[in-house]
């Protein structure tokens, strides 16, 4: 029995797997209706994440699967103070797979321990969220056909962006990549990736405040935004929140072929002027991530 | 100064100077009944001076602490006033309740049943990461 709870838990090779699967069902989508016949997906959302949990209901309900879970901890024993060991051997004896979300960093690494089924980490707090990495790298791999010889621009909160972080990571994995870091002096990326991570595999990277300078040599911009859950100083947040602003002007000098992706929700990081230009990819994202989540689930199950 | 021998023990040597007593804490000595020797600031050729804590019992050491603490500490096994066994320390890849993981966000702050683990993720600096949040062991 397998669980997902960070991205590095997964091979080049598995993911490759995973994405060959995702494609397979984006082609051939009937093939997979009743593939997860009489089992059962429990989504439980320690906090509330609407588009992560429909996104896993969704994917577990095309495959035929049904799905159970709570949405917030209030509606959950966690609210008479069960802890999550408790919570997840309970919800072992009722679901075959369980999708968590919680607030607290490294929680479903705990589940995951203490499960007698796979356990998906669907975020932890500011520390990772693997399935949404996973819809990065389907999203990249369907937009340019490769993972190699890609420049990637990351703009905006960088120093939080645990979305960032992850994929940063899963791309340094691959040959040729260029890094550019577009954020202000407060959210930089944090040294320890830098170190860790970018100088690890040798990834060349640069840093700047300025996201049209770097423009024309970007194929892939990834836009974040600036949470505010994320600041303990609401000052912070508003002085900041505004930095970044994605705009048709920004865009003029930008490759025919770049590839505009977010996380969502966006606030204004992005105008919705973008939304109609053919490299906004954020819609696409967010339909790659159910897909990338089937081809998840049916390989934590063990269903071909 | 002049510390008797001991019989059957350990004798933990090569402690930097000062420390002893942080590891006479962690190893919780103040806890055993037996005679414990703590000299400070012994005469070293190596490093100019250094730190011997002598146990007169064969204590239960965890040496993965010890190595934590201080990789240079040598631990010498004593039996029948003979070295049996002369260990070296090194940087443990893991510790287990040794440091407290001191991130708000982590489940360890909530969830207190849990074993606080850190693993080492880069030996030349001697940074220890916790395994549920990731954050930098202080």
């Amino acid at each position: 029995m397998r669980s997902l709870i960070d991205i590095k838990d997964l091979s080049i090779e598995e993911i490759d797997e995973l994405i060959v699967k995702a494609n397979d069902i984006i082609e051939n989508p009937k093939k997979y209706v009743h593939a997860c016949d009489g089992l059962k997906l429990a989504t439980l959302f320690f906090e509330p994440s609407t588009r992560t949990r429909l996104s896993f209901e969704a994917a577990m309900y095309e495959l035929g699967g049904n799905v159970l879970g709570f949405s917030e901890a209030q509606s959950s024993s966690a609210a008479k103070g069960e802890s999550v060991s408790d919570t997840v051997k309970t919800v072992s004896c009722y679901a075959d797979i369980i999708a968590m979300r919680h607030p607290k960093e490294g929680a479903p690494l705990v589940a995951s321990r203490k499960a007698s089924v796979p356990i998906i980490n669907a975020g932890d707090g500011g520390h990772n969220h693997p399935t949404q990495t996973l819809t990065d790298l389907l999203t990249i791999h369907r937009e340019k056909g490769r993972f190699n010889n890609l420049t990637i621009g990351f703009c905006g909160d960088l120093k939080f962006g645990r979305t960032v972080h992850s994929l940063i990571e899963a791309m340094s994995r691959y040959q040729n990549i260029k890094v550019v870091l577009i954020s202000p002096v407060e959210l930089k990326l944090p040294s320890y990736i830098k170190h860790d991570v970018l100088r690890a595999h040798n990834i060349e990277y640069v840093q700047t405040t300025n996201l049209e300078d770097v423009m024309p040599t970007l194929d892939i911009l990834y836009m974040t935004r600036v949470q505010r859950e994320r600041f303990f100083n609401e000052d912070d947040y508003v002085r900041l929140k505004d930095s970044y602003i994605l705009t048709p002007e920004k865009l003029v000098n930008a490759k025919e072929d770049l590839c505009i992706m977010h996380p969502l929700p966006r606030v204004n990081e992005i105008s919705t002027e973008i939304d109609s230009d053919s490299r906004a990819c954020y819609f696409k994202q967010v339909l790659n991530g159910k897909f990338i989540r089937m081809a998840l689930i049916l390989k934590l199950l063990g269903v071909e | 100064m002049i510390v008797d021998a001991i019989k059957n023990g350990i004798v933990i040597d090569h402690i930097t100077a000062g420390h002893a007593m942080e590891l006479y804490s962690i190893l919780e000595l103040d806890k055993l009944d037996c005679t414990v020797a703590v000299l400070i600031n012994v005469p070293s050729k190596k490093k100019g001076k250094k730190d011997i804590i002598k146990v007169d019992t064969l204590l239960d050491v965890d040496f993965d602490v010890l190595g934590y603490v201080d990789p240079n500490i040598t631990v010498s096994i004593i039996k029948d006033s003979k070295v049996e066994k002369k260990l070296e320390m090194k940087l443990p890849s893991t510790v287990t309740n040794v440091i407290k993981c001191k991130n708000p966000r982590c489940i360890t702050s909530t969830e207190q049943e849990l074993d606080h683990i850190f693993k080492l993720t880069n030996a030349e600096k001697k940074i220890y990461r916790c395994v549920y949040c990731e954050s930098k062991a202080k």
